[in-house]
């Protein structure tokens, strides 16, 4: 337990230390994007305007107090106000934080209720015609551009047969202080073709992990002494391979957590599903940079817990791994 | 070499190649898509696409040529501005795979370079190479390179560097691994007691080593390249709208697709599917082949 | 005549592989009585752990076994099912492995891995009882602190102390027959000699018998009462351990004893079976050690030798068996 405490609080140096230098190379590089002043102003402007502007925004001085500075608003989750919305951009990103969570963990949920089972079996009976179908299929699946696919999802189900809405998430119920549409009122409908769209390529990912795992388990002398136990061959599959196959399948989920994240701006886009990645895509657009830097630092901050948590959960299912 | 190039053909390998549909499948995909990008745009465009002479908007919106109102000449229909999709698509295919080799090459070379230094010579330079990968592998692909992209603008050029800061840490990290494995062999340490420069000893004892899994790794990056360049291309940040890319096309295919102009967006994207299918069949076929935990 | 525990006849295991069929066990009889530690001893390659395997219906794919019958306590299991084979397995025959590193499952703790084979074949007993069982096994095995190490994940031992506690799973439901394959191969000199001799001490505690499938003849003579041995999937020899040991018949076996250094004896050069052991997709006619054999005649080439008494209990598969001793 004390060995536990100890690698905790020495993991959570090292996120700290890595979200400094992100924050790093965050502010040094957004320092390129757009000028505020120029945003903040219009164009008739006169130069004592602008420099007393620079100078109220610190702007004038050197850069290591800029980010000083930045540093100490953004831990107070002050990134000022976008130009264009003219609002707290952490408000802004907060709003719109729901959504993009709720796309994120009907995905995630999607992803393993199909990819483990289907995993499992094409591992079990890696000649059945069944499992080299779903082989074929999941290598379909990495290659599919997902863009593509959502629009192909919109084309036959909204445009042509008009059976799901095309864009946007519906009403929302009030669930713990989050706005969800899942519990709405035929919510889950805005949310098939999103989730279908996103899961797909880890959906595919998944699975092949999960299959590899189980083939090569299979193989191992462990397993055949459970056998020589007279463990039957269902349980010497469920008991004995699965679980040593998971170890790495919960390593990449927590990666894919992560890269569902990023590819939510592409799915929120095709979908006008109002969350942050397309906060941060039509930020991007118009060179808001206070809504860039805020969404760089926050999606980094969850980026780094995911990974906390993983290695975590890795350290509590792998009792091999020391606690160093 | 002819002698190798012979063996390679009795080999083991080649046998389960030549048993093995998906990966001939693959392979036909790919040989297909190179030979379009290479001689496409002399044997089979209609127009040059991006030249906005030869386009005429009384061309504009036709359909297939095999439904009602299309015609021969648009094999695969125009999109609004009468352009041939058919042409646009063997243009965005040069883009594609020209972003895909490229940026796969050099991320590959970066990265196994790094690799091999790190795993060889240990020390500082290894920490921090590890380092930095270890702090970018914790973010997604996807995000560096939007991060990337949203500081420094569109571009192709641009676009290139985003994938290979994104693409070489695979490498760097199996590379340093595997050279690490190979350096406790005694082999090495008779190399070094017999003088061999390091430079000598890495090229002729470590690469050999290392090179079927960069092979595999490099496979399966080129199908993703593609598929984040379309995907960054239809975000708007990747490839510039002037420019020729399956990405874009499928995009401006999304603004008329509600107005059930469905080719526009649909062939383009078909393509890229089974390019980056092709790829990723042969990848796939290299891996299991290459996987000495399998046999 | 002890009362037969096991009783093989004609047991062919072939694997059919995409450069051809692989004869690993190829017609082999034998039996074993109650009690009786048989030993069953060859190179590697030549058949003898495919032989347990094939007994327990663990031979996977491209393997196929084929036997006319195996008894076993007076029942014939040559045809039995997956199921019936489950219910054999672990509970009246059960195995130990040759790497201890290996053959436990990394995820589980000791306890739980002795007393999985409680539960699948000692359904009657409670939790209490289990516990109860896997520490006075885990004593039996000699591991100190058993109640503690119960809760200790294999990873946590030294390979000597995993294949003790191997053995105690593979005594757990006190089975009639246990199979120990090459059980010290991958241990250390110093404790090999130890693990034996607990294997042999448990074995007669019980009543049980003993297959030792070994590559080294030294282990044979001071464990075993009886020898098998055996030679690109055929028996060559067999006999009582002694008889083998003293006046072997067949070239093989004689072979083989010559190619191990005697300490106390005065020897100048260590003797050595000369050529390799055949490819087993090309195995040559007549008989198969034709080949490597110093009294090799026109007849060995063409016609395979069948099974000779030489001796009382005591057989071997060669036109020539020597029996001068």
């Amino acid at each position: 337990m004390q060995n536990m405490l100890k690698y905790i609080t020495k993991r959570l140096a090292q996120t700290v230390l890595v979200l400094f230098v992100v924050a790093m190379i965050v502010f040094i590089l957004t320092n390129y994007i757009g000028d505020p002043v120029s945003a903040m102003l219009t164009e008739e402007a006169t130069y004592e305007t602008i420099q007393e502007l620079r100078e109220e925004l610190g702007l004038n001085d050197p850069l290591p107090v800029q980010f000083f500075n930045f540093l100490k608003d953004a831990i107070r989750g002050d990134f000022g106000n976008s130009y264009i919305y003219k609002q707290p951009v952490l408000q802004l990103i907060a709003e719109r934080m729901p959504a993009t969570l709720e796309l994120v963990t009907i995905t995630a949920l999607l992803t393993l209720i199909i990819a483990i089972p289907l995993g499992v079996f094409a591992g079990a009976f890696p000649k059945s015609r069944i499992s080299k179908l779903i082989m074929t299929g999941s290598i379909l699946g990495i290659s599919l551009p997902t863009f593509w696919i959502g629009m192909m999802l919109i084309y036959i189900f909204s445009v042509q047969y008009g059976v799901l809405p095309a864009s946007g998430r519906g009403s929302t119920v009030n669930v713990l202080g989050l706005e969800l549409s899942i519990f709405a009122k035929g919510g889950w409908r805005y949310l098939v073709m999103p989730s279908i769209t996103l899961s797909l390529a880890y959906i595919a990912t998944i699975l092949r992990l999960t299959r590899t795992g189980i083939r090569e388990n299979m193989k191992q002398d462990y397993i055949k002494f459970a056998r020589a136990k007279g463990v039957s061959s269902k349980n010497v599959l469920f008991h004995h391979a699965l679980k040593n196959a998971l170890i790495p399948v919960v390593t990449v989920f927590g990666i894919n957590i992560g890269k569902m994240f990023a590819f939510t701006t592409i799915t929120e886009t095709i979908f006008a599903w109002p969350g942050m990645g397309k906060l941060l895509i039509d930020a991007i657009y118009r060179s808001d940079r206070p809504i860039i830097v805020a969404y760089l630092m926050i999606t980094s901050v969850m980026f780094v817990g995911i990974n906390f948590v993983v290695d975590i959960i890795y350290t509590i299912i792998d009792p091999r791994i020391e606690l160093r | 070499m002819g002698k190798k190039i012979k063996g390679f053909f009795q080999s083991e390998t080649f046998f389960r190649y030549r048993h093995n549909i998906p990966a001939m499948v693959g392979t036909l995909f790919i040989v297909i898509a190179v030979f379009v990008a290479l001689f496409g745009r002399q044997l089979l465009a209609v127009q040059n696409p991006y030249d906005l002479t030869q386009l005429d908007l009384a061309n504009a919106y036709l359909p297939p040529m095999w439904m009602e109102g299309g015609s021969p000449q648009f094999p695969l229909g125009t999109d609004n501005q009468g352009r041939d999709i058919f042409s646009a698509i063997i243009y965005g295919s040069v883009s594609s795979l020209t972003i895909g080799i490229c940026g796969m090459t050099c991320a590959c070379l970066i990265g196994t370079t790094l690799g091999l230094i790190s795993g060889y010579f240990g020390g500082v330079i290894d920490a921090v190479i590890m380092r930095i990968a270890d702090i970018q592998l914790s973010f997604p692909s996807m995000f560096i390179a939007l991060f990337i992209l949203s500081v420094v603008g569109q571009g192709i050029d641009k676009l290139l560097i985003a994938l290979v800061c994104v693409g070489w840490v695979t490498y760097a990290r199996t590379v340093r691994g595997a050279t690490l494995s190979v350096k406790k062999m005694e082999y090495i340490e008779a190399s070094k007691t017999m003088g061999l420069p390091n430079f000598l000893i890495i090229v002729r004892h470590v690469m050999p080593n290392v090179v079927s899994s960069v092979i595999v790794l490099a496979t399966i990056q080129m199908g993703d390249f593609i598929l984040t360049e379309a995907a960054l291309s239809f975000l708007g940040v990747g490839v510039p709208v002037t420019e020729p890319s399956l990405g874009l096309l499928v995009k401006s295919g999304f603004d008329v697709l509600f107005s059930g102009m469905w080719w526009t967006s649909v062939f383009p994207g078909l393509y890229i599917m089974l390019l980056v299918f092709g790829i990723n069949l042969v990848g796939d076929f290299l891996r299991d082949e290459l996987n000495p935990k399998l046999k | 005549m002890q009362e037969k525990l096991l009783e093989v006849k004609n047991l062919r295991t072939y694997f059919h592989t995409f450069k051809g069929v692989v004869k690993a066990v190829d017609g082999i009889s034998f039996s074993l009585g109650k009690g009786e530690i048989l030993g069953i001893v060859g190179e590697s390659g030549s058949g003898k752990s495919v032989t347990c395997f094939s007994i327990l219906k663990l031979i996977e794919e491209p393997g196929k076994v084929q036997a006319d019958e195996i008894w076993f306590q007076g029942k014939d299991i040559t045809a039995a099912s997956e199921k019936e084979m489950t219910k054999i397995r672990g509970k009246d025959i059960s195995m130990v492995f040759q790497d201890p590193m290996t053959s436990l499952n990394p995820l589980y703790t000791i306890g739980k891995q002795i007393e999985e084979m409680l539960i699948l074949h000692e359904p009657q007993m409670d939790k209490d009882q289990r516990k109860k069982r896997c520490i006075e096994l885990l004593n039996a095995v000699g591991i100190p602190n058993a109640e503690q190490q119960l809760k200790a994940y294999p990873h946590q031992f030294s390979g000597g102390m995993r294949q003790r506690v191997v053995i105690a799973i593979a005594l757990a439901a006190n089975p009639k027959l246990i199979i120990a394959d090459e059980p010290t191969t991958a241990l250390d000199v110093t404790i090999q000699a130890q693990i034996l001799k607990l294997m042999k001490k448990l074995v007669q505690e019980r009543q049980a018998s003993l297959i030792l499938i070994t590559h080294d003849l030294a282990v044979v003579s001071e464990m075993v009462d009886r020898v098998i041995v055996m030679y690109c999937g055929k028996i060559v020899e067999q006999g009582p351990v002694d008889k083998i040991i003293n006046e072997p018949s067949h070239p093989y076996t004689i072979g083989l004893l010559d190619s191990i250094p005697r300490l106390r004896k005065e020897q100048d050069r260590l003797d050595f079976i000369p050529g390799m052991v055949p490819n087993m997709y090309d195995l040559p006619s007549g008989c198969l050690f034709a080949p490597r054999c110093k009294g090799c005649k026109d007849v060995c080439r063409n016609r395979e030798p069948e099974m000779k008494t030489v001796g009382s209990n005591h057989s071997a598969a060669c036109h020539f068996p020597r029996i001068d001793y």
